[in-house]
């Protein structure tokens, strides 16, 4: 499925849509960082938390459990807030 | 880089880095030489001198953007670099050049604390803080700390890093750390200054700022505090064993059983084996005070070290205390202290230095140099005797060093 990556993180990816693979958003972020070596970690800390201004999106409606499941046409957006100077 | 869902645990593969571009910056052309290696909240830079370190030029930014809290040279092998960095509201990593700058690679494994278990306090790398080349018998040993006090080790120069239990599993890990969940030092407490023994690649000593300086005799298998005579005024036991708030602890290179540290609580010298600190900031000038952030040693006379004064009285100013900063110098030992401040503004200057901003060469004379919360860096060549400004109007100064660069 396509995946829609903030600015800040496309240093690794170069693109704006990327393709990524999973039956969840844990392992869509995993397979991006095979594709993308580093990215999760950007995005993800070590306790398996999303970092605070982190956000995913799927269909436009946030989610916030890595669990939750995706389809192959699903329409998947990360997004990246931005806050201070 | 981090396959697994677990980044700490040890069966993550580490593919290979993948060569990064350093964001939009100017090209770097790694010249051998003495430099400045300048971390700021915006990225970094290498000031580089003429052959009388009378004009510097800059260059750079690297990263920009990044928050570098660290930039450091390998003195073994005078090319490999470590950045310290984070993006804003990502996570943080490291980034690693073989080449003086000239090319980039993230770190495969950042710092990052184990999997917490059930009950245990779920720690975080907010932030790599301090990046440390190991000692000489091990070359591409590195050492790092982060906020909050997590302390890790690489042995392929920076590319990939572990936890080291020693410390982040210690069972005084609790007592000895801040609860990240209590609004303490700002920013998070950070772990700091690793100092490595050089006659001694297992004696390290290391600081924070909410338990004080440890040391180790093992490589950082275990700890134990070092804090007799260091005051911390702010506990209800002025002098407890455990607590201090270190802001800059180093290890002299020339008279390693020597360390000098800058404390929440004044200046402080350790001779060892003594087990107790002498406060030697007590003859600083009382209306200027022994409170600040950085302090810099000289490299060979055990005796000469120099801090930058700020403001610690009532709320905690950590400005140059009346608007008119200075360095002092020491050259017996802390017994007496010399006010340098020729060249430097005379008045309605409110300087703030932070812990890892003051550095000094190898040089005779030596150079001396910090930088600034408003973005300035300040060199002296002669020893502290006087001052320019060398590269004014960089972002908010986290971090200088001076580097070597091999031909």
């Amino acid at each position: 499925m396509k995946v829609g990556i903030p600015q800040p993180l496309r240093g690794y990816t170069k693109e704006e849509l990327v393709e990524a693979e999973g039956a969840t958003v844990d392992e869509l972020l995993l397979d991006l960082d095979r594709r993308f070596p580093g990215i999760r970690f950007r995005m993800i800390d070590e306790q398996g938390r999303l970092r605070p201004h982190v956000r995913v999106f799927v269909n436009r409606e946030r989610i916030e459990q890595l669990s939750a499941a995706l389809a192959p046409d699903d329409d998947v957006q990360i997004l990246q807030a931005l806050s201070g100077g | 880089m981090m396959a697994s869902s677990d980044p700490s645990s040890p069966s993550a593969p580490t593919p290979d880095a993948h060569f990064l571009d350093p964001g939009r910056h100017q090209e770097v052309f790694p010249r051998p030489g003495l430099a400045l290696l300048v971390g700021t909240r915006k990225g970094a830079w290498i000031l580089r001198p003429d052959e009388s370190r009378g004009t510097w030029a800059t260059e750079g930014p690297v990263f920009l953007g990044n928050i570098v809290h660290h930039f450091v040279l390998d003195p073994r092998d005078r090319r490999t670099l470590l950045i310290a960095a984070r993006a804003g509201h990502l996570g943080p990593t490291v980034f690693q050049s073989r080449d003086g700058g000239r090319s980039w690679r993230e770190a495969t494994r950042p710092p990052a604390f184990p999997k917490a278990g059930p009950g245990e306090r779920e720690r975080s790398v907010d932030q790599v803080f301090f990046l440390a080349p190991g000692h000489d018998s091990e070359p591409d040993v590195w050492w790092a700390g982060s906020a909050p006090e997590g302390l890790f080790r690489s042995e392929d120069a920076g590319l990939s890093w572990e936890s080291v239990a020693g410390w982040n599993e210690h069972p005084n890990y609790a007592l000895w750390t801040e609860n990240p969940d209590e609004q303490g030092t700002p920013d998070g407490s950070p772990l700091h200054s690793i100092q490595i023994d050089p006659r001694d690649a297992r004696h390290m000593f290391l600081a924070t700022s909410g338990g004080g300086v440890f040391e180790s005799t093992d490589q950082g298998a275990d700890w134990r505090p070092l804090n007799q005579g260091v005051e911390a005024n702010f506990l209800p036991d002025p002098y407890p064993e455990i607590g201090q708030d270190t802001h800059c602890l180093q290890l002299h290179p020339a008279a390693p059983h020597i360390l000098y540290q800058q404390s929440h609580c004044g200046i402080y010298r350790l001779d060892q084996p003594a087990e107790r600190w002498v406060r030697i900031g007590d003859q600083m000038p009382r209306d200027v005070g022994d409170i600040g952030f950085p302090i810099g040693l000289h490299p060979r006379d055990p005796d000469t070290a120099w801090v930058f004064p700020m403001d610690g009285t009532d709320v905690w100013p950590r400005t140059s205390p009346g608007g008119r900063p200075a360095v002092y110098r020491t050259r017996d030992g802390g017994k007496s202290w010399e006010r340098q401040d020729a060249g430097l503004p005379p008045e309605q200057a409110w300087l703030t230095v932070k812990r890892q901003c003051m550095a000094v060469d190898g040089q005779d004379p030596v150079g001396v140099y910090f930088g600034t919360t408003n973005g300035d860096v300040w060199a002296s060549r002669d020893e502290g005797g006087s001052w320019r400004c060398i590269a004014p109007h960089l972002p908010h100064v986290f971090s200088v060093e001076t580097a070597d660069f091999a031909a």
